[in-house]
């Protein structure tokens, strides 16, 4: 298998926001029964297909690369978690709408999986302090989830989705709100999923174009 | 007006020691995480707050703040509260919020709260039985009976954490046990895990492409059943189920090894940042402490086998004996009563505070590698009850260490106890911790340099 032609996105957020959940549903299409702690990464894969429904259809395998852990982590961990940032194509961003932390501590996953030396053309970061400029144009394709929406009343739920669609886009980056328990918010032909499609397909193109964060 | 005045002053130190234990769980404990429930910080502080007037309380005794009258009026209102939070509260809650993170019981969560607690307070009387804490003219409902079994918890978890530390503190400075780790090893390890990483993908690959063949054809919910079931199943030359179960337990064993792999180049970065550290000046002082910390540790190992050996418990407090021995053998001649009244409150005030600044920063690592978001509620309450009860003990077992006229308070409030089963106790668990923390990290040790010869 070509390095060419491998297309990697990597899963980040805090712990216990449903990141586990979330790849399982993207690649298996079920909800997982039992989500557990993960421990150093976990990988899946998604089978997609790039231009549906054009003439040039093509079908790809998408890695996703579940990160476990938290931003406060020491600094061992966090070293051997920099391995897993390799050859990146794309970042979904997860957090738990119930939880603002988990939101907040989204800046600094993103740095910690960007702030690195870019050979080729590609996003450069240098400095430690999130920069919204960063995440202008010529970046990365990033995508924003948010966990556990049924768990947020009705009545704040306009609340709720105002302060994520700033979140979104402080990343310029789209975002779907869900819950993974329920394969309904991904059904095909739903805005979500023409979303994700979309994501996944600027993905491809990044990695095709040579673009990647190494 | 007096008395009013003495109730301020105190209640103001109390809301400074609530304050304290606030910002601690704020700004410590809960950094990572948002706190959703102000119950819990509540609670968490409020312990805190009486379990430092206790110490408050003792400090006061020795520099002879206040009347004692009103002191041991302080001490029983202190004593009863600390006991209501810690058998009724603390456990209560922690009931509350296990119940309430399992989704069948989310109906009932109050009566299966109750149900809980009832089953902790049974276990927590049953306590009393097999130690001889009390003397029989205690009625059931006193101060005593729950004294004396928070007391054998709290002392328990002193000894045990008071053994491990005392291994473990010169293990970690010292840096004769750094085990030695190159950059080539870490990057051998690093690549190891890729590679096991990029086997999972494949194999994750060929069942997603199987799982496809198998939906378009219309095949997934179709489990070939029946005799003529059976010969389809066979003559049918597709991949089949029984070669995607292979290849599934495959990937399950490759996962295994990835966490495996994951865990050990973690250990091995932090090996290396601690090589790192010891060479710099602030490693250095802590390696040189480090052999003053063992010298200690087998000091106090042998001076417990010593006690249970020979059945005796020390008569005279060490400030007295330190006294003892300057005025007989030195000669020197001094104020004892002076001095001992000084001395006795700085030895006492760092115990306090070394006792209570180690166990906040154990129960912060604890917490760190312990909670999700899921379980932080019921954590922090459990470190809360541990923290009382630890501090209760603490106020057991300080007495030993202060002068006979200042112990006389204790004694008095805390009623009838046999105190001297307590240190026995303490000795007992306390060799039996150190000891098995030795066997333990001395396995631990012996076993990692092997696993990186295997590579």
């Amino acid at each position: 298998m070509a390095a060419l032609d491998r297309v990697k996105v990597l899963v980040l957020g805090d712990s216990g926001v449903g990141k586990s959940s979330l790849v399982h549903l993207l690649c298996q299409n079920q909800v997982l029964g039992n989500p557990s702690w993960t421990v150093g990464c976990s990988v899946d894969v998604r089978i997609h297909d790039y231009k549906e429904g054009t003439p040039e259809e093509k079908t790809y395998y998408i890695e996703l690369w579940d990160v476990g852990g938290s931003v406060g982590s020491a600094t061992s961990v966090k070293s051997t978690r920099a391995v897993f940032y390799n050859l990146l194509n794309g970042i979904i961003l997860v957090h738990d709408l119930t939880n603002k932390k988990s939101s907040q501590n989204l800046y600094r996953w993103s740095l910690e999986a960007l702030n690195r030396d870019v050979a080729p053309t590609g996003v450069l970061v240098t400095n430690g302090d999130y920069d919204r400029e960063q995440f202008a144009d010529n970046q990365i394709p990033l995508l924003v989830i948010g966990t556990k929406l049924d768990q947020i009343p009705e009545t704040k739920r306009n609340e709720v989705l105002t302060r994520t669609a700033f979140l979104a886009e402080d990343f310029n980056a789209e975002e779907i709100n869900l819950d993974c328990t329920n394969p309904r918010y991904l059904a095909a032909g739903s805005s979500n999923a023409v979303k994700l499609s979309r994501f996944f397909d600027k993905v491809i193109l990044w990695q095709a174009r040579g673009f990647a964060a190494c | 007006s007096c008395w009013i005045q003495m109730l301020s002053a105190l209640s103001f130190l109390q809301v400074l020691f609530f304050g304290f234990g606030w910002l601690f769980f704020m700004r410590k404990l809960f950094k990572d995480y948002e706190v959703r429930q102000y119950v819990v910080q509540v609670i968490f502080s409020v312990t805190f707050a009486f379990s430092c007037t206790m110490f408050e309380l003792i400090i006061f005794e020795i520099l002879g703040v206040l009347n004692s009258s009103s002191r041991y009026f302080h001490w029983k209102l202190n004593l009863c509260v600390i006991l209501l939070i810690l058998v009724f509260m603390v456990p209560f809650y922690i009931g509350y919020f296990v119940v309430s993170n399992i989704r069948l019981l989310h109906r009932q969560k109050l009566l299966f709260a109750c149900v809980l607690w009832l089953t902790f307070m049974y276990f927590f009387w049953k306590l009393g039985d097999p130690f001889p804490i009390l003397s029989p003219k205690h009625g059931i409902l006193s101060i005593e009976q729950l004294i004396s079994r928070v007391g054998v918890i709290g002392v328990t978890l002193m000894a045990l954490l008071s053994g491990f530390g005392a291994v473990n503190c010169p293990y970690t400075y010292m840096s004769y046990f750094l085990r030695n780790v190159t950059d080539a090893d870490i990057l051998a390890l690093e690549r190891r895990l890729l590679q096991t990483m990029d086997m999972i993908v494949s194999k994750k690959k060929r069942i997603a492409v199987a799982h496809r063949t198998m939906f378009q054809r219309g095949e997934v919910h179709n489990k070939p059943t029946g005799f003529w079931g059976m010969i389809k199943s066979v003559t049918t030359s597709v991949a089949g189920s029984e070669n995607l179960s292979l290849i599934q337990q495959e990937v399950d064993a490759l996962e295994e090894l990835s966490r495996q792999l994951f865990l050990e180049t973690a250990d091995l970065h932090a090996t290396k940042e601690r090589i790192e550290y010891s060479k710099t000046f602030q490693g250095k002082y802590f390696n040189f402490l480090g052999y003053f910390f063992s010298i200690y540790c087998v000091w106090k190992i042998f001076m417990a086998t010593i006690n249970i050996v020979f059945d005796r418990v020390g008569k005279t407090d060490p400030v007295t004996r330190g006294i003892e021995i300057t005025v007989n053998y030195l000669g020197i001649q001094f104020d004892v009563k002076f001095w001992s009244q000084h001395i006795s409150f700085i030895l006492v005030g760092i115990i306090i505070v070394t006792s209570i600044r180690g166990l906040l920063i154990t129960l912060t690592k604890f917490f760190y590698a312990i909670s999700s978001s899921k379980s932080s509620n019921v954590i922090v309450l459990l470190l809360a009850q541990i923290m009382g009860m630890y501090f209760v003990s603490s106020v057991l077992l300080i007495r030993m260490s202060m002068p006979l006229e200042y112990r006389t308070i204790i004694t008095e409030v805390l009623g009838e106890l046999q105190f001297n089963f307590y240190h026995r106790w303490f000795d007992v668990i306390f060799l039996v911790s150190a000891l098995s923390s030795i066997l333990f990290l001395y396995l631990a040790h012996k076993q990692a340099p092997e696993k990186h010869m295997a590579l």
